[in-house]
């Protein structure tokens, strides 16, 4: 009775209207990010999508709006383009494949090999260089790689010559940018699985290497494709490493940033290619099941 | 426990040292060209110097870059941690229609590539908002940050939130407590510490940031990736690049020193 009258005096209109009206609280949740996000990004998105369907003035540059399909087609039938856009979905795809095939050994090394302690150092190494920064690692990658640089200086003695820059090192560089994103997922992955299935495995008679093969390699899918995700669309979209890295190799957003001041609508139209390669790629993982682990 | 025969063993060894390798080797090259005498950055160094490390502690330039990255880094933080709480918050108390629609809303800034993100955006800003006399100058590059950085607090937030005990928000109100009391005393103490997790990762994000910021930098102005991207162009001051570089691979052990300790503690119950 006394709660009662406490209440009473002190009336909460605010919290008694939201708390009879769940549409009101959501609402109230919801409104400020969806206009953020709407209003700012997707708003931009389309307007983007729109401009690539324009043209531009060859004279004065300037955008005109309008309808046309010239700048796609020239996606497919300027050679150079075509082949700049099967190069960097080669190279994305090629970073991906060897982030994997490294983070696999790497952490069945960490967690059946290593002890606690040099696991937990093991763990903070892999980690570390994910927060030195973008630039700094795509300045030592070049450091590394140049002529004068470290690998070709440890390496002449026994004659063997670095790649210099180009596709090579664009993949390297893009390797080591993302090979965290890849590793640390890995090694979680294989940290749960539960000891005893390598017992039931070792018991049933198989090797190390067949265990590895047949019952850990299936565990790890979900958490390889969760990664390959990031090491995709990553890579897909990168072209700060084929700036400094790359010598005269071009990828799809060195086209977009070098045509933005001059040719807007192309720029927008070929910002499209890597946001359908991305969409295909979540489309064809989705059914696996491994996106929810994101 | 799984049996792997010497052979086996030594492979795994050797990719893991390949890997370490190939992840240090780099960054002690930078950070032993930081102290390098020479003009042009390269392996060997021709000999030691502190020249480099002077000229950078020193440089105007660097200074205004680094109180231009914090300033940004600070308020896209602040924005994030607004709208990726709200966001949290709606996603995981309530099912409504369109609730994977939103979701996809919040991951789409950090899944398409950061130059769609960063070309999209300076076209509205410069093609749309300009014409139209809007100029957004700095604000830009802030909004633009933001937009990316909600998902690091987003995520952060509903993780917390998908362990909370409803139980608790209820038994408070039931005691006489308002929404925004319950928020304050009952409901923010448990999730305060993925907040600040998820502000620190959006900081960072940002801080790091080039792609975007190269969109969406009014003209003039350079936070640290701008300045360092900009030096790169020019080959004599180079080594001043390798001392920024170095301490921000310095600086990169904080973040990794008290998530080490905070995971070590949560191991620890």
């Amino acid at each position: 009775m006394n709660t009662q009258t406490v209440l009473e005096r002190r009336p909460k209109p605010l919290s008694t209207a939201l708390y009879r009206h769940p549409k009101g609280r959501l609402a109230s949740l919801l409104t400020l990010p969806m206009t953020w996000l709407v209003g700012v990004y997707i708003l931009s998105l389309a307007l983007l999508l729109i401009t690539a369907f324009w043209t531009t003035d060859p004279f004065t540059s300037r955008v005109k709006p309008g309808f046309t399909l010239e700048n796609f087609q020239q996606l497919f039938s300027v050679p150079a383009y075509f082949a700049t856009a099967m190069r960097t979905l080669g190279i994305a795809l090629a970073v991906t494949v060897i982030c994997a095939v490294f983070s696999v050994p790497l952490a069945v090394f960490m967690v059946k090999i290593a002890g606690p302690r040099l696991r937990a150092l093991l763990a903070v190494l892999v980690t570390l260089p994910l927060w030195a920064g973008y630039l700094v690692k795509i300045i030592a990658m070049r450091l590394v790689w140049t002529e004068n640089g470290f690998f070709n200086w440890s390496l002449s003695p026994v004659g063997v010559e670095g790649p210099g820059f180009g596709v090579v090192a664009v993949i390297l560089t893009l390797v080591y940018l993302w090979f965290p994103y890849m590793a640390i997922p890995v090694y979680a992955a294989v940290s749960q699985i539960p000891a005893n299935l390598f017992d039931a495995s070792s018991d049933l008679g198989a090797s190390g290497f067949r265990t590895i093969r047949t019952v850990v390699a299936p565990l790890l899918l979900p958490s390889l494709i969760a990664g390959s995700v990031f090491t995709f669309s990553l890579s897909l979209g990168d072209y700060i490493a084929a700036m400094y890295v790359g010598g005269s190799t071009q990828m799809i957003g060195s086209i977009i940033a070098q045509n933005i001041n001059l040719n807007p609508p192309l720029a927008a139209a070929f910002s499209v290619v890597p946001i359908v390669l991305v969409v295909i790629y979540l489309a064809a993982v989705r059914r696996t099941g491994a996106l929810n682990n994101l | 426990m799984l049996r792997l025969n010497r052979g086996t063993r030594i492979a795994l060894a050797v990719v893991t040292l390949v890997v370490l390798g190939f992840m240090y080797i780099p960054l002690f090259v930078i950070i032993m060209n930081s102290f390098n005498s020479g003009r042009v950055a390269g392996w060997p160094i021709p000999g030691f110097s502190l020249e480099w490390w002077g000229k950078a502690l020193v440089n105007p330039a660097v200074h205004a870059a680094l109180l231009n990255s914090v300033i940004v880094a600070l308020v896209a933080t602040a924005f994030a941690l607004l709208l990726g709480t709200l966001a949290a918050f709606a996603l995981q108390r309530f099912r409504f229609f369109g609730q994977h629609t939103v979701n996809l809303l919040i991951v789409l800034p950090i899944t398409l590539p950061g130059i769609v993100t960063g070309v999209a955006l300076s076209n509205t800003f410069h093609q749309v908002l300009k014409p139209m006399g809007i100029s957004v100058g700095y604000w830009g590059m802030i909004i633009a940050h933001a937009t990316f950085c909600v998902v690091m607090v987003f995520n952060n937030v509903i993780a917390r939130l998908r362990r909370m005990n409803p139980n608790l928000e209820e038994a408070s109100m039931d005691l006489g407590a308002g929404i925004g009391q319950t928020f304050r005393l009952v409901t923010f103490p448990q999730f305060r510490s993925a907040f600040i997790a998820g502000g620190l990762l959006a900081f960072a994000l940002s801080f790091d940031e080039i792609v975007v910021t190269i969109f969406t930098a009014p003209p003039g102005v350079e936070t640290l990736p701008l300045w360092i991207m900009n030096q790169m162009a020019r080959p004599n001051e180079v080594n001043q690049v390798n001392v920024v570089a170095t301490v921000m691979i310095l600086l990169s052990l904080i973040p990794v020193y008290f998530s080490q300790k905070a995971s070590a503690a949560g191991d620890a119950k």
